[in-house]
């Protein structure tokens, strides 16, 4: 599994990468494996805000719905548009496609998340 | 501990993505659901249904034990016949679906779905203490694998010297596959051409194995597409379009219930609802907003409630969000518009014909 070195990483197969002040959010290579073929993402809107441990997004793949837990807080400042069309992105490339970009709120949530050497670890 | 197939050391060196299903560790998929279930409706597949369970029925009465347990009948079938029908309860609620092979008038084989087979053969004691037949739970020596899709019999006729274009559907006969002997009948659960086949352990793993060897165009199947193919075409799961709740006219399949016989288990609930009329029953939705609805979610007509989704997937066959639901009359008709609770949103649908799969 790819497990890129400078994100950090939810327990439930989220990944954040943090551009000044901001925050992209997506699922793990593991998450995408796990799930099989994606076939629909239900986005939330821009503007919503979202709480670390609760859900923002559902993701549907061919088998069943998976609930999208947030790894930090936030408000959405943008959606990946492209996955409403194309959700088998997801599939092909799940670091590229990211899901939402949000606004951080409190920069002291990303030290509770994992390191991708702890998230390898929880994966195996 | 979970139970294996046969088949299960084939299944890891496939590559498979395997999970617990009534207690065995089954294969779900090996490559994607998408492209399994694409190689049986345009190609073929085989499937490793080794979990699904064999009970036999034997003596001098089976044929009227089979006659009062089971709904359709058996008596007016011929030799080497398979029959569909339903196990039902004195209200009708369905005990178990299943295929009944009937080798003659005084023995019959029955093909029970994994997660009732236990549940079955207690039911068949309880009631076989007034008939003069024998109840034998042979679900541990047989394997099983369905062949299915357009390809099917090309494939397995390369494997036998029988004519299998001779072979009707829902027949069966013993055949010989690479010099071993088989029972072998012309059904499935994908609404493709097919073959099931049954065998001892050791045979069935030759079988498989040289199945997918000599034909390029055969892929091996998880439960995932099997699942996928058969809701597109309305053949019914149990405890989904089935249960002890939910009567086999309610889902469709009074061609499988035979009021012509004087009893059977269920026979006067089950023609009090056809008399009465149903309240609800088993009817395909098309999604039209973006979005899912699966197995469980909530349908609405106004505010409403009317139903539920008993399976619900992206077609991989149309390409669109397509369901099977349980609804009450009179939004069963065609083209009702009906509305889905999936999460927090209400999604738009409507009624359509059951068999989701249109060619």
């Amino acid at each position: 599994m790819n497990t890129p070195k400078e994100l950090y990483y939810n327990k439930t197969h989220e990944w954040v990468k943090v551009e000044n002040g901001t925050a992209l959010i997506g699922i793990t290579d593991f998450a995408q494996s796990e799930l099989g073929e994606v076939v629909f993402v239900e986005l939330p809107e821009e503007n919503d805000e979202i709480k670390a441990g609760e859900e923002f997004a559902a993701i549907e793949s061919v088998k069943a719905a998976s609930d999208l837990i947030a790894p930090i807080s936030g408000v959405i400042v943008k959606i990946n548009e492209e996955l409403e069309d194309s959700p088998e992105l997801i599939n092909e490339d799940p670091y590229a496609n990211w899901i939402i970009k949000v606004e951080i709120e409190d920069k002291q949530e990303l030290e509770a998340l994992l390191s991708s050497e702890d998230y390898d670890k929880l994966s195996e | 501990m979970m139970k294996r197939t046969a088949l299960y050391e084939q299944h890891i060196k496939l590559n498979a993505k395997m999970v617990e299903f009534a207690g065995y560790e089954m294969p779900v998929q090996y490559s994607t659901i998408k492209e399994e279930h694409h190689a049986v409706r345009h190609k073929a597949g085989v499937f490793d249904v080794s979990h699904m369970g064999e009970i036999r029925a034997v003596g001098p009465e089976a044929t009227e034990f089979m006659d009062y347990v089971f709904t359709n009948s058996v008596h007016s079938a011929r030799a080497n016949q398979v029959v569909y029908g339903f196990l039902t309860q004195e209200d009708g609620g369905v005990v178990d679906d299943f295929l009944a092979y009937k080798i003659n008038e005084r023995n019959y084989w029955l093909v029970v779905n994994a997660a009732n087979k236990d549940k079955d053969y207690a039911w068949l004691l309880k009631h076989a203490v007034d008939f003069d037949v024998e109840i034998i739970d042979e679900s541990n020596r047989y394997s099983e694998i369905a062949l299915q899709g357009p390809l099917a019999e090309t494939m397995l006729q390369m494997h036998t010297t029988y004519d299998l274009s001779s072979m009707k559907p829902f027949t069966f006969d013993e055949i010989t596959l690479d010099d071993a002997g088989f029972t072998v009948s012309r059904t499935g659960y994908t609404g493709e051409d097919g073959f099931e086949i049954y065998g001892n352990h050791d045979d069935i793993k030759l079988l498989f194995k040289h199945l997918l060897v000599d034909h390029d165009d055969l892929i091996p199947c998880g439960l995932g597409a099997r699942d996928t193919l058969r809701y597109e075409v309305a053949l019914p799961l149990y405890g989904h379009e089935i249960s002890e709740t939910i009567t086999p006219l309610e889902a469709g399949y009074k061609f499988a219930v035979d009021f012509n016989k004087p009893s059977f288990i269920g026979r006067e609930a089950l023609i009090k609802q056809k008399e009465v009329g149903l309240t609800r029953r088993i009817v395909g939705l098309e999604i039209k907003d973006k979005g899912i609805a699966r197995d469980g979610a909530e349908v609405f007509k106004d505010e409403t409630k009317i139903g539920h989704v008993t399976t619900g997937y992206m077609s991989p066959s149309m390409g669109k969000a397509l369901a099977l639901a349980l609804i009450d009359k009179p939004y069963d008709k065609r083209g009702t518009a009906v509305s889905i609770k999936v999460r927090k949103r209400m999604l738009e649908a409507e009624v359509i014909k059951k068999k989701l799969l249109q060619k």
